[in-house]
């Protein structure tokens, strides 16, 4: 039996770079850095002076009752799927048939912390009631399914950083069960708070090039000294292309197939033969029925790790082969978004996808001096254009605790 | 110093206002905290424990569900 095609009908981002998709995709096609300066107060407890910090607070799209009882996960969640469902054109659905998988990473820190302030400060009586459904990590796919009354079911995976491109699959799989026929899909992330960048700091996991925050996440460059942490959300809105076709609507591209796979080597480092990732790759591509001269472009991980970058070009080139790898155009547009991660893979699967219906791969910006490890031709400082005809580009996402997730998006 | 009712009032407009959003003008004493202004059961909570705060009057949990109207609220505060 063949399976359900699944096309992409509707984008909606709130990122570092904008508040919007059409604002983070200019910004990131002109090389654009979305990193800057966190509050002066944080620095003397911090080693990392920066971050990717959201162009356009929830407060000037929600209202202030609105955002008092919503995470800022979910704030962000429901500004991105608004946007993608308007411009998916507000779909007509049974509410039996929509359904949602919106993932982060993380859930909602933000309010365990400030709410852990307040009982500290004032007792359990001040502490907010509706702090249980703000901070459990399911709020942002319960507060989207809520928005626009989708009753085919609600998920959220969460694999770390890989979240969001996991929960994207998940949507394809769920299409393709019959049990929906549009699925909002995405993620988002909001945890930039002194704690955390502590946490990942202690890993020695962040970039601390404070002299020169925009220049800090630079993938693949030699220099690379770790990630730096963004914030935002990336919203999709896939559909059978049955109920799309039957509709109208206007298809960026097919949502052709996904691989999931887990490294089991450590808890945190990849493993540096990328075997899992290849893996997930290869899967994708058998799930896709594309072969891998048919990918074009890779939108990758790549976080600007020394641990991480390089070994994943060695995954791209074992999964494709050398043929295809020497023909595919790689980038990282973490170097300009900085690490969204339970938000990343939705956000790159956004810029993976308008890569193809526009034709032009955004930039790795931030590349001084290549790591001469890499086995694969990355798109540097400028955007490029991408071969015509039926071609397919593969989004990449990793996650702590050796999730790798490889979703791949054919030309419409 | 007892609040006048119109005190209670205004002081509890600003209250729903800054909760939920309603606007001052549409809390009027008639008015079912669920069935009319729509707010939900934690919200009651938050409303009660801003108009202890402001009025200095604890609304303990077990007759918190018996509030039912604005004016139930005013007649609690005044007792």
């Amino acid at each position: 039996m063949s399976k359900t095609d699944v096309v992409v009908t509707g984008l909606g981002a709130t990122t570092p770079l904008g508040g919007d998709v059409s604002t983070t995709w200019s910004a990131l096609l002109d090389g654009r850095s979305g990193v800057s300066t966190l509050p002066e107060e944080w620095h003397d407890k911090l080693p990392v002076h920066f971050a990717g910090q959201i162009a356009q607070e929830p407060s000037e799209k929600l209202p202030r009752p609105r955002l008092r009882r919503l995470d800022r996960t979910q704030q962000f969640a429901l500004i991105a799927a608004q946007e993608a469902w308007d411009d998916a054109g507000a779909p007509e659905v049974d509410p039996l048939r929509l359904g949602v998988v919106v993932s982060s990473g993380i859930g909602g820190i933000l309010t365990i912390l400030e709410q852990y302030d307040t009982f500290r400060e004032k007792g359990w009586k001040r502490v907010s009631p509706f702090t249980v459904p703000m901070l459990m990590p399911n709020s942002p796919a319960a507060a989207v399914a809520l928005e626009f009354t989708a009753r085919a079911g609600a998920h959220a995976p969460v694999s770390a950083c890989a979240s969001s491109a996991e929960a994207i699959g998940n949507a394809i799989d769920m299409i393709r069960a019959g049990r929906a026929d549009i699925v909002i899909a995405g993620g988002t992330e909001a945890a930039i708070h002194p704690l955390n960048i502590a946490s990942f700091a202690s890993m020695r996991a962040l970039s601390t090039r404070n002299d020169d925050p925009q220049r800090a996440s630079r993938p693949w460059d030699a220099q690379r000294d770790g990630f730096v942490m963004g914030e935002g959300a990336g919203i999709l809105v896939l559909e059978s292309a049955e109920h799309a076709a039957k509709r109208g609507a206007r298809v960026y591209a097919h949502a052709a197939g996904v691989g999931y796979t887990d490294d089991a080597h450590d808890i945190v480092m990849p493993d540096p033969e990328g075997a899992g990732q290849a893996r997930a790759i290869t899967q994708a591509l058998t799930d896709a029925d594309l072969k891998p001269s048919d990918i074009v472009h890779v939108n990758a991980h790549a976080t600007s790790t020394p641990a991480g970058d390089v070994g994943e070009t060695r995954a791209i080139r074992a999964a494709l082969g050398d043929s295809a790898a020497d023909q595919v155009a790689v980038t990282s547009t973490k170097s300009m978004t900085g690490h969204l991660l339970g938000g990343a893979g939705a956000v790159e699967s956004i810029a993976t996808i308008l890569a193809l219906h526009e034709g032009q791969i955004p930039p790795t910006i931030n590349i001084t001096e290549l790591d001469p490890e890499v086995a694969v031709d990355i798109v540097r400082d400028k955007p490029r254009e991408m071969p015509s005809g039926d071609v397919a580009a593969i989004n990449e996402s990793f996650g702590f605790g050796g999730h790798n997730i490889a979703v791949a998006f054919r030309r419409a | 110093m007892a609040l006048s009712e119109q005190e209670i009032l205004a002081g509890l407009g600003e209250i729903i206002e800054e909760i939920v959003g309603t606007e001052p003008s549409e809390v009027t004493p008639e008015k079912s905290f669920v069935d009319d202004l729509d707010i939900d059961s934690l919200s009651m909570v938050e409303i009660a424990v801003a108009a202890q705060d402001k009025f200095g009057v604890e609304i303990p949990d077990d007759q918190l569900k018996d509030l039912k109207t604005v004016q139930d609220v005013v007649n609690f505060i005044q007792k």
